[in-house]
C-alpha cells in the first residue's frame, strides 16, 4: 500500500472514532444505542469492516493499522457501555420518579380484635396462682341447693341466705329445687367430694344473684381458691394472699389489713383491705391512708368438712374467694360495672386487650 | 349500727384518742363504716356578739350589725327579724362553708353595704328546718365559744358494720364489751337490780301455740306501770336519738329505742287502756289484718306470730307494734313488753311483709334469751325516772329457749389453726372477759356460752374469739411450701382449649363480648328454645328469663346494639356456657362468633365486601386448626340448625353423630324477630366434642420432603349446579391417593355461558412424585383418572 494510502487508512479510523463517540455522546435511548452498537462492532459494522481489511495488509502495514484499530474498538465498545448504564441509571431514576407514593396515606384497614378485660385478668390471677401450685377447677353454673348453701353451712333459713338474692328454676317433683350459683365456693364442695386431699385449687367462674344497680350486675365473676391438707393455717393464707397482691398489682410491698369477719362456711373468717389512695375517680393502690376492701377469707369451717366426707380432726385449711370484675376495674381503672356486659365494640376496643398479650409469670403480667 | 362516743363511755372507761376507738373496733371485726364528727364540721361557727343592730340604708329587711366575735369586730348585714343590739349569736366568718345552704361565705356588698360573714339560722347550719331568725344564745354566753360544744353536737357519732353473727353488738353495751375484751378499757357494769312490784298486773299475758316448736314466741314478760306521765322525752334522750337518727316520739316511746340500742333488746310499750283483758302470743289466723305503728294495714298469714288481746291482734310480734295500741301523749297506765322470738319465725314473716324494723332486724339474728327480765327491770327505771307512775309486779309466761351449751378448745389448736403462739393466760384472760367462763383443763379450755353469743357453737369459733382480740394482724405471713417439684399446668386440656379459643378468635379480628347467660325465653325460641327446668322462677326482668341455648342471640342483640349506635360492622364472639338442662351435663362449652356489614370500612385503595357464610366457614376452620382439632379432615355438609339461612349454611362433623360446629348465615326471620339488621353471619364451635390432640410424641409425624418436582395440572368440568365441590374434591383426591397431594378449586361459573342448571368448576390438582420425576405418558395416565372418576362421581363432563 502506498504510504499516503496508509496515512488516509490511519486518518478514516481516527475520523471513525470522532464519529462514533459524537453519535454515542448524543445517544437517549437504549434501542437506539444499540443500533448504533450493531452499526459499528455488529459483524457488518464500520469498526469490524475495518477489522476486516488487516488482513490483506502486508505485516508492517498491520502493525501500525492493528493497535489503531483495537483502540478503536476497545474505546467505542467502552463508549457504548458507558453510555448503556448511564441512560439506564436515568432510567431507573426517571422510573422510581414515577412511581412514587404518598406513605402518609393510611393503610388499607385491618380489623383488629381485642380479649375482654375480664378474660385477661382471669388469665393474670390464675396465672400467678398457678405458680404457686394451684390447679384451676371449674363447676357448673347451674347447682344444686347443697353444693351452693347446704354443705357451705348455711342452712336454709340462715341470714346469710338473705345476702344471697338467688336466682331459682322451677321446684321438681320432690321439691328440690336447681339455682343459679351464687358463689363459686359449690366447686369446694365439688372438689372435696370428689377427689382425696391435698387440694390447692382457684376456681374462676361465673356466678350470679339476684341484684342490679349501679354497682352490681345480675351476673359478675368471681375467683376462689381451696387450700386443704393437714398443716396449713392462717400465717400460710396471709402469706399466698400477700404474694398475690404484690404479683397482681405489680407492687414490691404491698400492706394488708385483716379484719375479722364472718362467712358461714370459714371459721375464722377475715375480710382483706389493702391500703390505698382515692384520688377522685381512681383509686392508686398499694400506699395511702384509706383501706379498699379486696377479698373475704378464711380457714373452712369444719362443718363444711364434714360436710364432704372429710375429718376435721385430719384435715384442715384455708379459702377465699373474691370479685373478678371488680378487681379488674380497680386495676385497670374502668369505671363503670355495667359495661363489661353491654358489648359496646368502642368500650371493647378501648378497655380490651390484643390478643398477643398473654400474662405469663416469665414475660410479665400487666401491660 | 350508730352510736355516740359519750354514749359508748358510759359503759366503758378508756382513755384512748377516736382514731384508736377506731382502729380498734375495725380489728376486732366491727368494721367502722364512718365516723361524724360535728364539732369539727362546725368548728367555724363560735358565739358572737351583736354590738349595735341598726336599719340598713337601702333596704326595710335588712339590718346592719357590728358583730364581736371575740377575736375581732366585723360588720354584717343580716335579714333576720331577731338580730338585734345587745344578743348573742351564732357567727360563720368569711371563708366559712355553711352546710344548710351549700355555700362558702365571702365578703361581699349587700345593697351598697359591706358585708363579712353571717350570723346563722338553725336550717344554715344543717341542723333543722328552723329558719324563723337567726339562732340565739343565752345572755351570759361566753363570746367565741363553739357553738357545737355548748349545743352537745361535740360527740363524733360512730357508725360500724355488724356481721349476722355479732348480734351481741347490736347494742352500745355489747360494743363495750368486745372492746374491753381486747385490752381496750374497762367494760362498766349493768344496773339491773329488781324493782319491787307494788301491787298484781291487771293484764295478765299467755304463749297461744299448739305443737309448734320451736315456739315463735317463746318468753313474754309483762309489766304494768299506772298513773305515768308521757310527754316529750327529755333533751339527753333525744340528743342521743338525734344522734343516731331517730326521730324522739314521746318519753314511753324513746325508752323502748333506747334498750333497743343500747343492749340490744327490743322492747314494746302498750297504752294499757287500750288493751282488752289479757295479752297473749299467738299465730295470726290466715288472713288477720293489723294495722301496725307505720300506719300501713298489714294482712297476716297463718305462719305470722301476733300479740293480742282478748278482741284483736294488737301487734306483729318482735317487728312491729300496732297503732290501735300504741302510747300516745295522753297515755296513763303503760304496759310494758320484754318478749323472746324465735329468729327464724321472725325473719320468715317479716320477709313476706317486707318489714325492715329495728326490732326484726335483732330478733332474726337473735336476742340475749337470759336478758328477758333484766331487761325489764332498766326499762321500768327508765319509765319510773322520766314518766313518774307505779309499777306492778313482773308476769311471766314461757320459759324460753334451752340456750345453755359448753365448748371446750384445745389449747394447741389455735397455733395449728392461726399460726400464731398466744399464751394460754391471755386465751384465758380474753375468753373470760367475753362472758365464756374459761376453765382450763389439761390440754383443753372448757367454756360454757355466753348467752349473747348464739353463734358459737364449735372449737373453731372459740379459736376465732381469742385471735380476734388478740388480732389478726399479729399473724405473720408465710409462704405456702412448695408442693410439687417439677411444675406441671394448672389448666388441663379442656380448659387451655378456652384460652387459646379466645385469643386465636381475637387475632382474627374479632371482639370477645362476655354476655349475660341468660336471656329473653322469646330469644330461646328462636335458638331450639329450652326446657321449663332451666327458665328462672324469679329472673331480674322478665326478659332475662331462659338460660341461653346458643351463644348467638346475646350477640346478636349486641349487634343490634352497636347498629344503634351507628356501628354497621361487627365481628364478635364470646367463648362460654350454653345450656339445655338443669344438669351439670346440660351445660356445654361453645366458642361462637357473628360478623356482619363490609369486611373493612370504604378506605382509599377500595372498599370491603359484605362478609358471608365462607368467612364464618374460615373463621371456623381457623378456630379448629388453633385448639388442635381436625380441621383438614372434618367434614363439611348442610343440615345446620334452624337459626340458619338453609341454603347458607353448614355443619362440621366427625361422622353423622359428633358435630363440631355449626356455622353460616343466620336466618333472616331470626333477624327480623330480634329486630337486627342483616345479613349475619355466625358461627358456634363446640369445644367439648373436639377430640383433644394427640400426645407429644405422635401429635407430628417426621417430615417427609421429596426431593422431585412436583407437578400441576388444571381441568374443568361442567356438573349440575347442584353438585357440590367437596364432592369434586373428593373424587379428584381419591383418584390417586399416592400422587395427588393437593386439589384446589380456582374458579366456578354459573350463568349464560353455560346450560341453565349447570356450572362450570375448575380445579388444579398436583401430583407429587417421591422416587422419581414424572414422565409426560404417566402424568397423562393420572390426568386420566381424575376425569374418570370426577366423571363417574358427578355425572359432570370435562369442558373442552
Amino acid at each position: 500500500m502506498a504510504p499516503f494510502l496508509l496515512r488516509v487508512v490511519m486518518q478514516d479510523i481516527e475520523k471513525l472514532e470522532q464519529e462514533l463517540l459524537t453519535q454515542i455522546d448524543e445517544m437517549s435511548d437504549l434501542d437506539a444505542l444499540e443500533s448504533l452498537r450493531i452499526s459499528a462492532l455488529g459483524k457488518k459494522g464500520s469498526v469490524s469492516l475495518m477489522m476486516r481489511g488487516l488482513g490483506q495488509m502486508d505485516p508492517a502495514e498491520r502493525q501500525t493499522v492493528a493497535p489503531k484499530l483495537n483502540k478503536l474498538k476497545n474505546t467505542v465498545g467502552e463508549a457504548i457501555e458507558n453510555a448503556k448504564a448511564a441512560l439506564h441509571a436515568a432510567a431507573l431514576d426517571a422510573k422510581l420518579a414515577e412511581e412514587r407514593i404518598d406513605i402518609t396515606l393510611p393503610v388499607r384497614p385491618e380489623t383488629t380484635g381485642r380479649i375482654h378485660p375480664i378474660s385477661q385478668v382471669m388469665d393474670e390471677i390464675t396465672e400467678i396462682f398457678a405458680g404457686m401450685g394451684f390447679d384451676v377447677a371449674e363447676g357448673p353454673d347451674i347447682e344444686n341447693d347443697f353444693n351452693n348453701f347446704t354443705a357451705l353451712n348455711i342452712p336454709p333459713e340462715h341470714p346469710a341466705r338473705q345476702m344471697h338474692d338467688t336466682f331459682y328454676l322451677p321446684e321438681k317433683e320432690d321439691g328440690s329445687r336447681q339455682l343459679l350459683r351464687t358463689h363459686t365456693s359449690t366447686v369446694q364442695i365439688r372438689t372435696m367430694m370428689s377427689k382425696k386431699p391435698p387440694h390447692r385449687i382457684v376456681v374462676p367462674g361465673r356466678t350470679f344473684r339476684s341484684d342490679s344497680d349501679q354497682t352490681h350486675t345480675p351476673m359478675f365473676h368471681q375467683i376462689e381458691g381451696l387450700v386443704i391438707d393437714k398443716t396449713s393455717h392462717m400465717g400460710h393464707l396471709k402469706g399466698v394472699l400477700a404474694e398475690f397482691c404484690k404479683s397482681f398489682f405489680e407492687l414490691d410491698e404491698v400492706t394488708m389489713r385483716f379484719r375479722p369477719s364472718y362467712f358461714p362456711f370459714t371459721e375464722p373468717s377475715a375480710e382483706m383491705d389493702i391500703r390505698c389512695t382515692f384520688a377522685g375517680d381512681h383509686v392508686k393502690v398499694g400506699e395511702g391512708d384509706d383501706w379498699l376492701e379486696i377479698l373475704g377469707c378464711g380457714m373452712v369451717n369444719p362443718r363444711v368438712l364434714a360436710h364432704c366426707g372429710l375429718d376435721p380432726a385430719e384435715y384442715q385449711g384455708f379459702a377465699w374467694g373474691m370479685g373478678i370484675d371488680r378487681i379488674a376495674m380497680l386495676k385497670y381503672g374502668i369505671p363503670d360495672l355495667r359495661a363489661f356486659f353491654d358489648s359496646d365494640l368502642r368500650w371493647l376496643k378501648h378497655y380490651g386487650f390484643v390478643p398477643l398479650d398473654v400474662p405469663t409469670l416469665g414475660g410479665g403480667l400487666s401491660r | 349500727m350508730k352510736f355516740t362516743v359519750s354514749w359508748l363511755k358510759e359503759h366503758l372507761e378508756y382513755d384512748a384518742s377516736l382514731e384508736e376507738l377506731s382502729d380498734r373496733l375495725t380489728a376486732i371485726g366491727l368494721e367502722v363504716e364512718e365516723i361524724t364528727d360535728r364539732a369539727k364540721e362546725l368548728a367555724v361557727f363560735r358565739v358572737a356578739h351583736v354590738i349595735e343592730a341598726v336599719q340598713h340604708p337601702d333596704a326595710d329587711r335588712l339590718r346592719v350589725c357590728k358583730v364581736d366575735t371575740g377575736e375581732e369586730v366585723v360588720q354584717v348585714v343580716c335579714g333576720a327579724p331577731n338580730a338585734r343590739t345587745g344578743m348573742k349569736g351564732v357567727f360563720a366568718p368569711s371563708g366559712s362553708y355553711v352546710p344548710g345552704t351549700d355555700l362558702w361565705l365571702k365578703p361581699t356588698k349587700i345593697r351598697g353595704v359591706e358585708s363579712n360573714g353571717m350570723l346563722v339560722s338553725e336550717r344554715e347550719m344543717g341542723l333543722s328546718d328552723e329558719h324563723d331568725g337567726i339562732i340565739e344564745m343565752p345572755e351570759d354566753t361566753k363570746v367565741g365559744a363553739s357553738f357545737a360544744a355548748l349545743a352537745g353536737l361535740d360527740d363524733p357519732v360512730v357508725e360500724i358494720a355488724i356481721t349476722p353473727n355479732h348480734q351481741d353488738a347490736l347494742g352500745v353495751y355489747g360494743i363495750a364489751r368486745d372492746l374491753a375484751a381486747s385490752g381496750f378499757g374497762t367494760l362498766k357494769s349493768l344496773d339491773t337490780s329488781s324493782i319491787d312490784g307494788k301491787f298484781k298486773s291487771p293484764i295478765g299475758v299467755n304463749l297461744n301455740f299448739q305443737n309448734a316448736d320451736p315456739l315463735p314466741c317463746s318468753k313474754f314478760a309483762g309489766r304494768y306501770v299506772r298513773s305515768v306521765k308521757n310527754g316529750p322525752s327529755p333533751k339527753w334522750l333525744q340528743d342521743k336519738l338525734r344522734a343516731i337518727g331517730l326521730r324522739p316520739i314521746s318519753a314511753l316511746v324513746d325508752i323502748t329505742n333506747l334498750v333497743t340500742f343500747d343492749l340490744g333488746r327490743p322492747l314494746h310499750v302498750f297504752d294499757a287502756d287500750k288493751v282488752k283483758g289479757d295479752i297473749q302470743a299467738r299465730l295470726a289466723t290466715a288472713g288477720e289484718t293489723v294495722l301496725a305503728l307505720d300506719g300501713e294495714e298489714y294482712k297476716l298469714d297463718g305462719d305470722a306470730c301476733v300479740i293480742a288481746d282478748d278482741a284483736n291482734a294488737l301487734g306483729i310480734g318482735g317487728i312491729m307494734g300496732g297503732e290501735l295500741s300504741g302510747c300516745s301523749e295522753e297515755t296513763t297506765n303503760v304496759f310494758i313488753e320484754a318478749a323472746l322470738f324465735d329468729p327464724i319465725s321472725i325473719a320468715t314473716t317479716g320477709r313476706k311483709l317486707g318489714i325492715e324494723s329495728d326490732a326484726r332486724y335483732r330478733f332474726e339474728r337473735g336476742v340475749d334469751p337470759a336478758f328477758v327480765e333484766p331487761a325489764m327491770e332498766i326499762a321500768t327505771r327508765l319509765v319510773m325516772e322520766l314518766c313518774g307512775g307505779e309499777p306492778s309486779e313482773v308476769v311471766i309466761a314461757g320459759n324460753g329457749p334451752d340456750w345453755q351449751k359448753s365448748v371446750e378448745l384445745r389449747k394447741a389448736r389455735v397455733k395449728e389453726l392461726g399460726g400464731i403462739e398466744i399464751p394460754v393466760e391471755e386465751m384465758v384472760m380474753i375468753l373470760d372477759k367475753l362472758g365464756f367462763a374459761p376453765e382450763e383443763s389439761g390440754e383443753v379450755i372448757k367454756t360454757t356460752v355466753p348467752s349473747w353469743r348464739m353463734d358459737v357453737d364449735g372449737e373453731a369459733d372459740l379459736v376465732e374469739e381469742v385471735l380476734r382480740m388478740h388480732g389478726y394482724d399479729n399473724i405473720e405471713p408465710v409462704a405456702l411450701p412448695t408442693e410439687n417439684a417439677v411444675a406441671k399446668p394448672a389448666v388441663n386440656a379442656q380448659q387451655r382449649r378456652v384460652r387459646i379459643a379466645k385469643r386465636a378468635l381475637a387475632d382474627r379480628g374479632m371482639m370477645e363480648a362476655v354476655t349475660w347467660s341468660f336471656l329473653p325465653r322469646v330469644h330461646a325460641d328462636l335458638f331450639g328454645g329450652v326446657p321449663d327446668e332451666i327458665v328462672l322462677v324469679n329472673p331480674i326482668s322478665a326478659d332475662l328469663d331462659a338460660m341461653r341455648p346458643s351463644l348467638l342471640p346475646n350477640l346478636i342483640a349486641a349487634a343490634g346494639r352497636n347498629h344503634a349506635r351507628g356501628f354497621a360492622d361487627i365481628s364478635l364472639f364470646e367463648v362460654g356456657s350454653e345450656y339445655h338442662s338443669d344438669q351439670p351435663d346440660g351445660q356445654i362449652m361453645v366458642a361462637g362468633g357473628i360478623r356482619g356489614g363490609q369486611t373493612s370500612s370504604r378506605h382509599w385503595a377500595g372498599s370491603g365486601r359484605k362478609f358471608d357464610a365462607y368467612d364464618a366457614k374460615a373463621d371456623a376452620l381457623a378456630l379448629l386448626e388453633a385448639v388442635g382439632g381436625p380441621a383438614g379432615s372434618v367434614q363439611v355438609v348442610t343440615g345446620a340448625p334452624e337459626w340458619y339461612h338453609p341454603g347458607r349454611s353448614g355443619v362440621m362433623q366427625l361422622g353423622p353423630k359428633n358435630r363440631l360446629a355449626s356455622f353460616g348465615e343466620i336466618h333472616p326471620r331470626v333477624l327480623e324477630a330480634m329486630k337486627v339488621k342483616g345479613p349475619i353471619v355466625g358461627f358456634e364451635i363446640y369445644l367439648d366434642n373436639i377430640p383433644l390432640p394427640k400426645s407429644i410424641e405422635t401429635a407430628r409425624p417426621p417430615l417427609v420432603v421429596s426431593d422431585y418436582q412436583f407437578v400441576e395440572r388444571d381441568f374443568a368440568f361442567e356438573v349440575d349446579a347442584d353438585v357440590s365441590a367437596d364432592a369434586i374434591i373428593r373424587a379428584a383426591r381419591g383418584s390417586d391417593k399416592k400422587l395427588i397431594t393437593e386439589v384446589s378449586i380456582f374458579d366456578v361459573y354459573q350463568g349464560d355461558r353455560i346450560t341453565a342448571g349447570r356450572k362450570s368448576v375448575a380445579l388444579s390438582v398436583r401430583l407429587q412424585p417421591t422416587d422419581k420425576t414424572l414422565t409426560e405418558e404417566e402424568i397423562d395416565a393420572v390426568a386420566a383418572k381424575v376425569i374418570g372418576s370426577i366423571e363417574k362421581a358427578t355425572g359432570g363432563s370435562l369442558r373442552q
